[in-house]
């Protein structure tokens, strides 16, 4: 971590920034997320458990899949967010690039992990549901190979950013790698309609009206919006966590320099504890 | 129910994953936050210390 950045955690500095920008500065973000996160737990976790109750117990099953069907309160889900995940993540490396935000290199590490775990949810639940109904644990479909791809680049970016000494260098390379996957998200959404898929194409569209039954969409209307709360409730502990982790190693750093300045060599049993 | 370990199968992860990942959270944020203020303290009473 360069000496500057550690420096922008520690002692946010400067003239106070308007609109999106002012959450920037940590603190500012510290006192804004501890008073959502919690708000954000409790819908995300009542919204997700009557959607998938509801889901699971009272929706009806498919005429042609039958029970098989309830799965899709969780597969829909998870790979929505498992896009809107990689949205955000660009996002972040974009603001990261663009304007140096610290805040936006600890976000974008943060929402990685949570992006990929919802990802192979999605690969996961889609192969439970597959089994049964296509014959098949996996097949090389352009759907499920893009989002596959998704999970890997969820995986890189996971990679690069823990794999420099200097923290600086791996935001960059992830964020550089973020925005150069950002390409693969319009190609998971029109796989089924650029390619014959085995995959069924959207049956849900922002521009639509849904061609599903209003029994079934209601449950995965709850479960969506419920797993995008505990998402974004998710992203905002660990960035939280990690804004505090870059505090302790700036307080930490600057206790080893103030021992040092007082007693030369008394600094190195200080920068034992500094985490990496 | 048909399909039932399918079913099973897919409501368990879809439970336990963002669960696991909600609880190390929490512990991280916890332990975070315990060892910034015990560092604030003991960064207090240095500079104390330093300064009468």
């Amino acid at each position: 971590m360069s000496p500057s950045s550690v420096k922008a955690i520690a002692e946010p500095r400067g003239a106070p920034r308007r609109g999106w920008h002012r959450f920037a500065n940590p603190g500012r973000f510290l006192r804004a997320a501890s008073k959502v996160q919690p708000w954000l737990t409790a819908f995300g976790v009542v919204l997700t458990a009557v959607g998938l109750i509801w889901g699971l117990f009272f929706a009806p099953a498919d005429w042609q899949q039958g029970d098989a069907v309830r799965i899709m309160y969780i597969h829909v889900p998870a790979a929505w967010l498992a896009s809107a995940g990689y949205l955000m993540l660009a996002l972040c490396s974009a603001a990261s690039l663009v304007w140096r935000h610290p805040l936006a290199d600890l976000a974008a590490a943060e929402i990685g992990p949570i992006g990929a775990v919802f990802t192979a949810l999605c690969l996961a639940t889609g192969s439970l549901w597959g089994k049964p109904m296509w014959g098949a644990w996996w097949v090389w479909d352009a759907r499920l190979t893009s989002v596959l791809v998704l999970f890997f680049l969820y995986l890189g970016h996971i990679t690069l950013v823990r794999a420099f000494d200097d923290p600086t260098r791996g935001y960059r390379a992830g964020a550089i790698l973020a925005l150069l996957g950002v390409v693969n998200l319009p190609i998971i959404k029109f796989s089924v309609d650029w390619w014959n898929t085995l995959h069924q194409p959207a049956t849900i569209s922002l521009t639509g009206a849904p061609s599903m039954y209003i029994g079934m969409l209601w449950p995965l209307a709850f479960s969506a919006v419920g797993y995008a709360c505990v998402f974004a409730a998710l992203a905002l502990a660990g960035t939280r966590a990690a804004v505090m982790e870059r505090r302790i190693r700036a307080l930490l750093l600057a206790e080893a320099a103030r021992a040092e300045d007082s007693a030369p060599g008394a600094a190195d049993a200080l920068e034992t504890q500094v985490p990496a | 129910m048909t399909h039932l370990p399918f079913i099973a199968a897919s409501y368990a992860l879809a439970v336990l994953v963002p669960a696991a990942f909600g609880l190390n959270a929490y512990q991280r944020l916890r332990r975070a936050r315990r060892r910034l203020a015990a560092l604030s303290g003991h960064g207090h009473k240095a500079r104390s210390a330093g300064n009468p």
